[in-house]
């Protein structure tokens, strides 16, 4: 099984560590997976602000530099449901089709194509668990508030399972973060504002450490808790999950 | 770009009151929460959605044969049917109506299409008095705004605004707050309206190509009795208000309240299908860019709305933003997807007005991929030129900084080492980033992923 690490482009910039402890995770569980240097980023900012057009040569580059992979895998919910949804304005030849479906979220890895429904170690802390709207309600990786009130997904299920890990039941468990892409930005007072409201709604319940499956929230969120100086520090769950296991 | 303040821009106006920024935002989560619980109390509710969304879906697909067949079994009831291509015409149809019955006095019940057409203002210009009976609805014409909300159109004030409003136009005690004693105020008020009244004019929640009838639904009866006691009933509605069969409304009125406030049916679901004795009644059908959408495959869907208003209570942009702030008749996630249809330039901002969070289309109950449009009206107003010069030139840069490895490369590497050097007071200047306002950026580290990984080489699998 040939597979490669996808490192979105602000993870490889800001959040080193996300990526080398994705890589890690990987390893401990068997799978050497490759970093082709040549890779950028999928064009979701593009897109997002409505330039798909200009995208077009990003999304051409990401699917030549991945091409020949059985399995891209990604730590970011989001970045990984762009390319499987929205590469869908190129020629669909084969690579295209191949890449789209092979891109997968790092813990739809683990647990689908991995099977590893259980990950091992202690992480004796109040953890909080910010689902991101793409990996939850665009990848279905969590139920979703909407559908039903029972509050399940395969990250909480991994998180619940480290050994003396508690987690925080939030008020409301999968309200967007507000970071949106571009959004932070050309919204900058909305996208703010919900980040604190998220913020505080971790803060109530005595969240003091805030992870996910997707850094582009934890960034949004880590801006906001940085800035109000909280007792709360941000982690992605690939960070957790590979300090636990020896 | 537009000449007109964006949604951020409004927005930003909306959040200077933060606490009730606050409380709006509570209220409005209070509303979907009472929609979770009604979902929740119903198992089959996800069939329902998909059986309604297959009724809106056919029955757009052939809509003009369900037009012609809802106007001939209309007229077979005796209702004189309208047809009016815009608003003006629809204005025009309503005035001569109430001309011709020699009426000035006239009560409205709820009607997001007479918002749509401005059809308070041309009454008035033309000395017809109208008075909106539904208690939201009255409370901002008292205050001459325009509804924040398609089923809550006065959520946007607290029950100390109503007071003051009252207390200037109703004559009711200064600094009243009591919702019931306000309640009690406007009924009587209204009651005199009622009773004065010659044309009564309606909405329309569903209209039944097979039998002719329309179908209003109200929580307060107001319909109703003005409809009871009025000569002349005017039914308003768009055109993409049709479902084929009389059994198709139950799939409907079963979705249509539980979304919107959790209640499982309105408190009166009330079919008008023939005039009675010596009395008179119209419906206008009204298109108003409506067509235009239909021809538009990737937003025709849109007309599939039914108005329940659950994409805006569920909306955390809308919940904390309000629905002033989208600047359009419909607002918030459907109000963004139904508006660059009639004014691209001018609502420009709106597709923009959400994180793509995907929460609309998670509780429209006709399932409309209210998000997936959001995307799609970004494309479209970009291709179009309707996105600040600024944007897409940066976009362009983007593009070919990220389709070249070594510029990404080098790129990331100065702007590393730029939020290294330059004093914070600078990166996170007020004016100048945006992201700052009330976050810190990212601390920098000195090694990007891609240079730690050239120095490591790839980790060993212990397989």
């Amino acid at each position: 099984m040939k597979v490669a690490l996808f490192v979105p482009c602000y993870v490889d910039q800001f959040y080193p560590q996300v990526a080398v402890a994705s890589l890690q995770l990987l390893a401990k569980l068997g799978v050497r997976a490759d970093f082709p240097k040549q890779q950028t980023c999928c064009g979701q900012p593009m897109a997002n602000s409505g330039c798909e057009q200009e995208a077009r040569p990003v999304y051409r580059h990401f699917v030549e530099t991945f091409a020949d992979y059985d399995y891209v895998v990604g730590p970011a919910g989001s970045c990984v449901y762009h390319v499987r949804q929205h590469f869908d304005v190129i020629d669909q030849t084969p690579a295209v089709r191949h890449v789209r479906t092979a891109t997968v979220e790092l813990f739809d890895f683990i647990t689908q194509v991995l099977g590893v429904t259980e990950l091992p170690g202690a992480f004796p802390h109040k953890v909080g668990l910010h689902l991101s709207c793409h990996g939850q309600r665009g990848l279905h990786q969590a139920n979703a508030s909407e559908m039903t009130p029972v509050r399940d997904g395969q990250l909480r299920r991994l998180l619940a399972g480290l050994e003396g890990l508690e987690l925080t039941e939030l008020d409301r468990n999968d309200e967007c973060c507000g970071f949106g892409g571009t959004f932070c930005v050309s919204e900058a007072g909305i996208s703010a504002r919900m980040g604190q409201d998220r913020v505080a709604d971790h803060v109530r319940h005595g969240t003091r450490v805030l992870t996910g499956g997707d850094m582009s929230c934890l960034m949004h969120l880590e801006g906001i808790v940085r800035r109000q100086k909280l007792p709360v520090r941000v982690l992605h769950a690939a960070e957790i999950f590979n300090g636990a296991l020896a | 770009m537009s000449q007109s303040p964006t949604h951020a821009q409004r927005s930003d106006l909306f959040l200077l009151d933060a606490e009730r920024t606050t409380w709006h935002d509570e209220t409005l989560w209070f509303v979907r929460e009472k929609r979770d619980r009604a979902v929740y109390a119903t198992p089959e509710f996800q069939e329902l959605r998909q059986l309604a969304s297959d009724i809106k879906d056919h029955t757009l697909s052939q809509l003009s044969e369900y037009l012609a067949q809802f106007e001939a079994a209309a007229l077979a009831n005796g209702v004189r049917v309208h047809w009016a291509a815009d608003a003006a015409e629809h204005n025009r149809i309503v005035l001569g109506i109430v001309r011709q019955a020699g009426a000035t006095r006239v009560v409205k019940s709820k009607s997001m299409l007479t918002e749509e057409c401005h059809l308070n203002p041309h009454l008035l210009a033309h000395g017809v008095e109208v008075i909106d009976s539904d208690l939201g609805e009255r409370i901002i014409q008292l205050r001459d705004e325009a509804p924040s909300h398609v089923v809550l159109p006065a959520i946007h004030l607290k029950k100390e605004d109503v007071g003051e409003t009252f207390w200037q136009h109703l004559g009711t005690e200064k600094g009243l707050t009591d919702p019931q004693q306000l309640t009690e105020a406007a009924r009587q008020h209204l009651r005199e309206k009622f009773l004065a009244a010659e044309v009564a004019i309606s909405g329309v929640n569903f209209a039944v190509a097979e039998t002719g009838a329309v179908v209003v639904c109200t929580n307060e009866g107001n319909a109703d009795l003005a409809i009871g006691l009025a000569r002349v009933h005017i039914a308003c509605m768009g055109l993409e208000k049709l479902i084929p069969r009389l059994s198709d409304l139950a799939v409907f009125t079963r979705l249509l309240t539980r979304s919107a406030t959790g209640q499982p049916i309105t408190t009166y679901t009330s079919h008008f299908t023939r005039p009675a004795e010596g009395k008179e009644m119209h419906v206008v059908i009204v298109d108003n860019g409506r067509s235009q959408q239909l021809g538009r495959p990737d937003f025709r869907a849109s007309l599939k709305c039914i108005r329940c208003g659950a994409c805006m209570n569920t909306c955390p942009v809308y919940r904390r933003s309000g629905g002033h702030s989208y600047d359009f008749t419909i607002p918030g996630p459907i109000g963004a997807i139904l508006s660059p249809n009639i004014d691209m330039k001018q609502h420009a901002s709106l597709p923009f007005a959400s994180t793509l969070c995907g929460s609309c289309t998670a509780v429209c109950p006709v399932k409309i991929d209210i998000h997936t449009q959001l995307y799609k009206w970004r494309q479209v107003l970009a291709a179009e030129g309707h996105i600040p010069a600024s944007k897409q030139y940066s976009m362009q840069l983007l593009s070919r900084v990220l389709a070249r490895p070594s510029l990404f490369k080098a790129g990331g590497a100065v702007a590393r080492l730029g939020l290294r050097f330059v004093p914070h007071a600078l990166t996170h200047a007020p004016g100048y980033n945006p992201w700052a306002i009330a976050r810190e950026l990212p601390t920098p580290p000195r090694q990007s992923f891609r240079d730690w990984y050239a120095q490591q080489g790839p980790t060993n699998a212990p397989a």
